[in-house]
């Protein structure tokens, strides 16, 4: 088990060190790397300082390292349009993303898990009809344009909730439905299917046959089980949600990460863009770490494996 | 007479239910927005009324046919820049099916010929490759195309190898996973015992038994192309902004909701309608040829 804990922290190092190679050889992409490091208002003085400080006389690796060395201790370099450390902009924006995130997530697990398993145990029914419309639109639909779309209906015209920005609860109203969709029409069909699965296998007609009461054969029994496989899907989910916040947040106006990388785009600003990109990158992977142990911890067969 | 009227009452329903049997056994509809998305690319000019970057300040802003005030020039109205919204619409099919192609043929080759070479060759050949799908997986793909998109600028080419690096390994996986049952089967064992070429066995033998998984592997993999295609576009880092692409379209109109919002939510409803039929094909077109592939693709 140890060994299972220690290669699965090894390895995501080693996808984190990958990452960092790419950002790096995109910063060398453009030829000089102060193209992209300093603004047109950089001095003579301060473009030579810079060479010698990145090492651009010197080897390539030896490039890489001072550069390695430097994210290690939090110095991506400067903002060209805020004229800060990234790292302090990502410090700022962090919570906004993260309590939208949660509440989006509470919302499509909230929605998606039960629904899964209302459609698979009421097969054919119109509950379960209901359920996989929501989980095709869900998957099909461009986040963007139901988020425009829901603006238009629920904020410009119909005046239920404000359209955008931070604030109170109802600001999380159209952001958390919007960006938890997708992910929950997912979390719906991995559930429905493993549902469908377990309602049909041998201990759950034992169950049945020795009177255990259906809603407990379904709820505990058999959800139980069919948990293990809503949770393999997380890297996904989380991989979505990724994808999602920066959309949303670019459509609410949200002041979070995701519109400080599309600031960071609309200003060609390389240093917040490559910390964002790293921030992202360690963030998905121990996120990724902790659903593996918690995988490891629901199903032993992973744990002899 | 009365005959007649016994059978015409029993033809009807008959009919009726032939038909609803037919729309849910066989992909109709999505089959017919298939064809009609691929019409449209091809005969772009002879079907848009207008040149699709041609407008005028005059006939800015105007609304579908359907409500007060409509050009009956412009039948689905007309962008902030005057620009005719069908023409547009008729045009981004084009650049949809071009994207799209282009990275699942580009991708599907690539990715096909690495899971035949691991799933054949197994040991290092193997080890790398499922290590780089497993490297793909883990990368965040919008922020390194976003990262990418800074360094180089916007094109069409730099997307379309974007999302070929980013396609490839679902294609790979699946191939290594049925090349891998294929190599002990009994003709490929024969073969490989009367001397034929690595090559050969791949090209002549095993290419044939995994064809019907990657069509599998593809027609799943397109809508969600569009749709990552159409995100990079909205978010300005993917098409460049004077191209008539459904997610660049949708983007232009974000700003215009309160006065126009059919320049937002027309050029979406078609990402919306391709994507959907799309998922329906690839779902229906697995099921016909393995069902078996039902669970895995999850």
């Amino acid at each position: 088990m140890i060994k299972f804990v220690v290669f699965r922290a090894l390895y995501a190092l080693v996808v984190l060190w990958l990452i960092s190679v790419v950002v790096f050889s995109l910063s060398r992409a453009s030829g000089d790397p102060r193209n992209i490091y300093l603004d047109d208002y950089a001095t003579q003085e301060m473009w030579d300082a810079w060479g010698v400080r990145m090492g651009l006389d010197k080897p390539i690796v030896v490039q890489y390292s001072i550069w390695l060395g430097d994210i290690l201790v939090g110095d991506f370099g400067e903002s060209l349009s805020h004229k800060k450390n990234p790292l302090e902009l990502i410090k700022a924006r962090i919570p906004a993303t993260f309590q939208l995130a949660g509440v989006a997530f509470l919302f499509s697990a909230l929605v998606g898990v039960p629904l899964g398993v209302i459609s698979a145990v009421k097969r054919g029914s119109p509950a379960d009809y209901f359920a996989r419309t929501f989980a095709l639109l869900g998957q099909a639909m461009p986040v963007f344009w139901v988020a425009l779309m829901a603006i238009l209906i629920f904020a410009v015209e119909l005046d239920w909730v404000p359209t955008s920005r931070r604030g109170g609860p109802d600001h999380y109203i159209l952001p958390a439905i919007t960006l938890g969709w997708m992910p929950a029409a997912g979390l719906l069909r991995i559930t429905r299917g493993a549902m469908l699965d377990i309602l049909d296998s041998e201990y759950i007609k034992l169950a049945r046959a020795k009177g255990v009461r259906p809603w407990k054969i379904v709820w505990k029994h058999a959800l139980r089980n069919a948990m293990i496989a809503p949770i393999t899907l997380a890297a996904i989910v989380l991989a979505s949600f990724l994808t999602g916040t920066i959309v949303i947040e670019s459509v609410f106006a949200w002041p979070g990460l995701g519109t400080l990388s599309i600031e960071a785009i609309k200003a060609n600003d390389f240093p917040v863009m490559s910390a964002v990109v790293m921030m992202f990158g360690l963030f998905f992977l121990v996120t990724n770490f902790f659903v593996d142990l918690l995988y490891m911890l629901i199903d032993p067969r992973v744990r002899v494996a | 007479m009365i005959n007649t009227e016994r059978a015409s009452r029993g033809v009807a329903p008959s009919i009726v239910f032939g038909l609803w049997h037919t729309l849910r056994k066989y992909p109709v509809l999505p089959g017919f927005v298939f064809f009609a998305v691929i019409f449209m690319a091809l005969f772009a000019p002879l079907l848009a009324p207008f040149e699709p970057d041609s407008g005028s300040i005059r006939t800015r802003n105007l609304p579908p046919f359907w409500m007060a005030n409509a050009s009956s020039d412009h039948l689905l109205g007309t962008d902030p820049l005057g620009r005719d919204i069908l023409s547009r619409t008729i045009y981004g099919a084009r650049i949809a099916v071009i994207v799209a192609g282009s990275v699942l043929v580009a991708g599907g080759i690539g990715g096909t010929a690495i899971g035949m070479l691991a799933g054949y060759k197994r040991g290092w050949v193997d080890e790398l490759a499922m290590r780089a799908v497993d490297f793909t997986l883990a990368m965040p793909f919008l922020l390194v195309a976003l990262t990418v998109v800074i360094v180089l600028g916007q094109s069409m080419t730099l997307i379309i190898v974007l999302l070929i690096l980013f396609s490839w390994d679902n294609f790979a996986r699946v191939v290594r996973a049925e090349a891998l049952s294929l190599t002990n089967i009994a003709y490929v064992e024969a073969a490989r015992v009367s001397g034929a070429s690595t090559k050969r066995i791949i090209l002549r033998h095993i290419l044939p038994g995994v064809f019907g998984t990657v069509m599998i592997v593809a027609s799943l993999r397109v809508g969600q192309l569009i749709l990552i295609e159409a995100t990079l576009s909205f978010l300005g880092a993917g098409l460049p902004k004077n191209v008539p692409a459904w997610g660049v379209m949708v983007a232009s109109g974000q700003d215009f909701l309160q006065t126009a919002w059919w320049v937002a939510a027309i050029p979406g409803m078609m990402i919306f309608l391709v994507v959907m039929a799309f998922n329906f094909l690839g779902d229906w077109l697995r099921d016909w040829l393995d069902p078996k592939l039902r669970q895995q693709s999850h």
